[in-house]
C-alpha cells in the first residue's frame, strides 16, 4: 500500500521487515529519504553538553569536554548548574527546515516523526526515577504558536509531566550579548513554592544552542533544592 | 481565539465585557452572523485596503482587534470558519483541502480544547478550528487604464485568432481554454485582452503552480505594461500584502485572496502533481470575483478536458503552431529491452549507447529523461565514462541552476534529468531521448512537454525526439497522436510555413 510521508507528503511504500511482523512494530510514517536525513549524534562528544566532537576544530575541545562546557564551569555563577545535556539528532539544514515547519508554522503532527528515537534516546540516558520537566513558554508565545513544542516532546515519553516552571515574556534573546543574557534577570520562575528535595530533574527543550535557556531554568530548580538537573533535547545545535 | 454569542454578535473573547457566556471557536457556531454597511461609520482606509480583496488570519493583520471588530460591527469586515466540519470530516475553507490525512488536531492553548488543523496549506500559517478567516465586505473596485499596453511585436496568425478569442471571453465574463502548443507564443496571445481589461477597469491575476514561472512572467510584463502597477507573489516577495490592477501569482499566495479579480488566467493548469491542481482551482474560483472571467493557457490539457472540448462542452481555441511555423517534431519509439537490468549492470541497452555516442560525436547537444533520481544518478555514472563533461539534474539539485546554465553555454554535451526539465526550459539546437518512456511517470503530458523541448527556435525548427522504451504504453500513442494532430490541424489552418 501506498503511504504518503508525514514530512514531504511524497507517496513511498514502507520497508517492511521481519522485525515489523514478528514485534508488530509500526511501519514507519516517513520515506525513506526523509527518514535518512535526521543525523543521530554517535561517536565521541562533549561527556558534558552532547556536543559531537565529530567536525569540531580541536582547538573547542579540551579532553572529554569542549570549550563552552569549560567556560561554563569556571564562572562561578553558573559552575555544575547543569549535570549533563544530551540530545538526539544534528541540528543539520534538514533538521531545521522540519523544526521550523514544526514550531513555526505550527504544524503539531511532525512531532510523531521524533516518537521512537527520541524516546529510545531518553531512555538510554535517563530513567523513569527523573522527573520531566518541559521548559515552558511564555503566555503570550504560547498563544501566539498554540502549543507549547517541548511539552509535546516530554509527552512523547509516557511519563509524567511536571509543569513546575513558568516563563515570563522578554524580547528576543538573540538581540543581545552573551554577556547580557547572563546577567538579564531569570525569565523562569518556579510556578508554586514547592520543594525539590532529593529530586533529579530532566529538563525537555527542542534544541540546545548555548545552554542558556537550560541553565536559567536549571538554576531556579536548584534554588528550590532539586539534586541534580540535566536536559534532553531534539536537536544539538 | 473565541468568541462568544451575544445579542446575535460575535465577540471576541477578549472584548467580551459580560463574562460567565460561553466562549466557543469559530468553527463551533452553526451561523455566523453579519450585518449591513453602516454608511457613516468613519472607517479605517488602511484596513480596508489592507484587506481589499483578501482573506487574512488575524495574525496577518497588522490592527488591533478593537478595530477589526469594529468595523465587524458596522458591516465592513465578516469573521468566516477557517475550518467546517463536512458529512465526511473537514473542510479547510483557505485551501478547499478535504482529504482525512491532512488534517491532524493538537490541544490549543488559544481556544483550551482539542482543536484540528489544516496540514495542506501550514506554510501559509495554521487555519484550526478556532481561526477565523478576516474578509471584507467592501467590493474591490478597478481603476481603468486607457493604453497601458506598450508593445510593438506582431502575434502570428495563429496567436492572433487566439488573442481575439480572449478579448472576447474577457469582455463576456467567459470561460477559454487556450491550447498551445510548446513554442506558440502564449504569453504574447495574452497582451490583447489584459490591455482590453485594463480599459474596462477589470483586475487581472495570472497564477500559476510554480514561483519559476511568476520570476519569468513579471519582468515580462512589467516590460510591455511600463506604467502599470504589476505586482509578483510567491513565497518570500517583497510585494506581499500588496494589490495591483495585474498580479502575477503561485498557487500558495493565491490563497489569500477572495473575490478580487475579473479576469484569472491560469497558466499550466495541469503542470503539477495531482495532489496541488485541486487547490490551484480552488484558490482561483475563490479569488474570482462574480461575474469574472478565467481563461486557462496549457500546451497538454488532461484526457477530460481534451474530451469536453471535442464535445464542444468545453469553449476552447487551439494555437496548434509553433510561432516560427514549422511543425512539431514528432517523436520516434524505439525499443530497447530490459534497460534497468542494463542499469544493474553498470550498462545501457545498446541502441540507447549507440544514440549518445552519435551526439557526442555529431556535437549536437540533448537531453536525456529517465524516471527517478536514483536511476539518474546511476545512469549519470554509466554515461561520464563515455564523456566526463555529462552530467545529471534533478528538482532537488542544489547545483540545478548552474547546471543548466553551463548545458545553456554548451559546457555540457548531455544532461541526464528527471521529469523537472519537461517545461520551462528551452535551449536553441537539441535532441531528446527518453529512456524509460513506458514509466508511469511519463504521462501523455509530460511526453508531449519533452518533445516540446525540441525545435524550438526559427534558426533550429527540427531535431531528434526518441523515446526508448521496454513495452509501448497508451501514454506513449496518445502524445505521439496529439503531436501528429496538431500538425495536422496546422497544416489544415493553413498555419505552417511552405517550402
Ligand atoms: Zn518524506
Ligand atoms: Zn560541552
Ligand atoms: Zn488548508
Ligand atoms: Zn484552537
Amino acid at each position: 500500500m501506498t503511504h504518503s510521508c508525514l514530512i514531504c507528503h511524497a507517496p513511498y511504500h514502507p520497508i517492511v521487515t521481519w522485525q515489523h511482523v514478528l514485534t508488530l512494530k509500526n511501519l514507519d510514517i516517513l520515506c525513506e529519504k526523509c527518514r535518512r536525513s535526521f543525523l543521530f549524534i554517535s561517536g565521541e562528544m562533549c561527556e558534558s553538553c552532547g556536543r559531537p566532537f565529530q567536525h569540531l576544530d580541536s582547538s573547542y575541545r579540551q579532553g572529554p569536554v569542549c570549550t563552552d562546557c569549560i567556560r561554563w564551569q569556571e564562572d562561578d555563577d553558573w559552575k555544575d548548574v547543569l549535570t549533563k545535556n544530551r540530545s538526539v539528532y544534528l541540528y543539520n539544514d534538514f533538521m531545521k527546515e522540519v523544526v521550523s515547519l514544526w514550531k513555526f508554522r505550527g504544524d503539531y503532527a511532525i512531532v510523531k516523526a521524533f516518537e521512537e528515537d527520541f524516546s529510545r534516546e531518553f531512555f538510554r540516558h535517563f530513567d523513569d526515577t527523573f522527573l520531566i520537566a518541559p521548559i515552558p513558554l511564555s503566555t503570550e508565545r504560547l498563544y501566539e504558536r498554540g502549543f507549547n513544542q517541548a511539552k509535546a516532546l516530554a509527552e512523547l515519553l509516557n511519563l509524567p509531566i511536571h509543569d513546575i516552571l513558568t516563563r515570563h515574556h522578554h524580547e528576543k534573546q538573540s538581540k543581545k550579548s552573551r554577556r547580557e543574557r547572563l546577567q538579564t534577570e531569570n525569565v523562569f520562575q518556579l510556578a508554586e513554592p514547592i520543594s525539590l528535595a532529593n529530586q533529579r530533574i530532566v529538563l525537555i527543550d527542542d534544541i540546545y544552542t548555548t545552554g542558556t535557556t537550560l541553565r536559567h531554568a536549571a538554576k531556579v530548580l536548584l534554588e528550590a533544592d532539586a539534586a541534580s538537573v540535566s536536559s534532553f533535547t531534539l536537536a544539538r545545535g | 481565539m473565541r468568541f462568544i454569542l451575544e445579542n446575535n454578535r460575535l465577540i471576541p473573547e477578549p472584548l467580551a465585557k459580560v463574562q460567565g457566556k460561553e466562549a466557543m471557536p469559530i468553527s463551533c457556531f452553526e451561523h455566523l452572523p453579519s450585518f449591513p454597511v453602516h454608511p457613516h461609520f468613519s472607517f479605517s482606509t488602511e484596513l480596508l485596503s489592507f484587506l481589499e480583496g483578501k482573506q487574512l488570519l488575524l495574525d496577518e493583520l497588522p490592527f488591533p482587534i478593537e478595530l477589526i471588530h469594529a468595523h465587524y460591527e458596522q458591516g465592513y469586515v465578516m469573521y468566516k470558519k477557517g475550518i467546517t466540519k463536512t458529512t465526511k470530516g473537514y473542510r479547510c475553507e483557505r485551501c478547499g483541502n478535504e482529504e482525512a490525512h491532512l488534517f491532524a488536531s493538537f490541544f490549543c492553548s488559544r481556544c483550551q480544547q482539542p482543536c484540528p488543523y489544516c496540514r495542506k496549506c501550514i506554510t501559509m500559517g495554521r487555519v484550526s478550528a478556532c481561526t477565523p478567516l478576516i474578509v471584507s465586505c467592501i467590493p474591490v473596485r478597478g481603476q481603468m487604464y486607457d493604453d497601458a499596453l506598450h508593445w510593438h511585436g506582431t502575434l502570428s496568425s495563429g496567436q492572433q485568432s487566439a488573442a481575439e478569442a480572449v478579448v472576447q471571453a474577457i469582455e463576456h465574463n467567459d470561460q477559454l481554454l487556450v491550447w498551445a502548443v510548446c513554442g506558440a507564443g502564449k504569453t504574447e496571445v495574452l497582451f490583447p485582452g489584459i490591455h482590453r481589461a485594463l480599459q474596462l477597469g477589470k483586475r487581472v491575476c495570472i497564477a500559476t503552480p510554480r514561483t519559476d514561472v511568476v520570476l519569468e512572467l513579471a519582468p515580462r510584463f512589467k516590460q510591455v505594461f511600463p506604467h502599470l502597477p504589476v505586482i509578483a507573489l510567491y513565497g518570500g516577495s517583497e510585494d506581499r500584502g500588496k494589490t495591483a490592477p495585474l498580479v502575477i501569482s503561485t498557487t500558495h499566495q493565491l490563497l489569500r485572496f477572495y473575490k478580487a479579480f475579473d479576469v484569472m488566467i491560469i497558466d499550466e493548469v495541469d503542470a503539477f502533481p495531482y495532489s496541488v491542481e485541486p487547490m490551484l482551482q480552488y484558490a482561483a474560483e475563490k479569488a474570482r470575483k462574480e461575474p469574472s472571467s478565467v481563461i486557462y493557457l496549457t500546451a497538454t490539457p488532461n484526457r477530460q478536458w481534451q474530451q469536453d472540448v471535442k464535445e464542444g462542452k468545453r469553449k476552447a481555441v487551439t494555437i496548434p503552431a509553433r510561432y516560427h511555423g514549422f511543425p512539431l517534431p514528432v517523436p520516434t519509439f524505439e525499443w530497447c529491452g530490459n534497460w534497468r537490468k542494463a542499469v544493474k549492470k553498470q550498462s545501457l541497452p545498446r541502441n540507447v549507447l549507440a544514440w549518445i555516442h552519435d551526439r557526442l560525436v555529431g556535437g549536437k547537444q540533448a537531453f536525456l529523461f529517465v524516471p527517478h533520481i536514483e536511476l539518474l544518478e546511476k545512469i549519470v555514472a554509466i554515461l561520464k565514462k563515455l564523456n566526463s563533461n555529462i552530467e545529471g539534474v534533478h528538482a532537488e539539485d542544489p547545483a540545478r541552476k548552474e547546471k543548466v546554465a553551463a548545458f545553456r553555454k554548451g559546457e555540457l554535451p548531455l544532461l541526464v534529468t528527471t521529469t523537472i526539465l519537461e517545461r520551462g526550459v528551452t535551449v536553441p539546437n537539441i535532441d531528446v531521448a527518453v529512456l524509460g518512456a513506458e514509466d508511469r511517470i511519463f504521462t501523455e503530458g509530460a511526453l508531449v512537454q519533452i518533445a516540446g523541448r525540441v525545435g524550438r527556435s526559427a534558426q533550429y525548427p527540427s531535431g531528434d525526439v526518441r523515446f526508448f522504451h521496454y513495452g509501448k504504453t497508451k501514454e506513449m500513442m496518445a502524445a505521439k497522436q496529439h503531436i501528429e494532430k496538431m500538425n495536422k490541424e496546422a497544416a489544415k489552418r493553413g498555419l505552417l510555413k511552405t517550402k
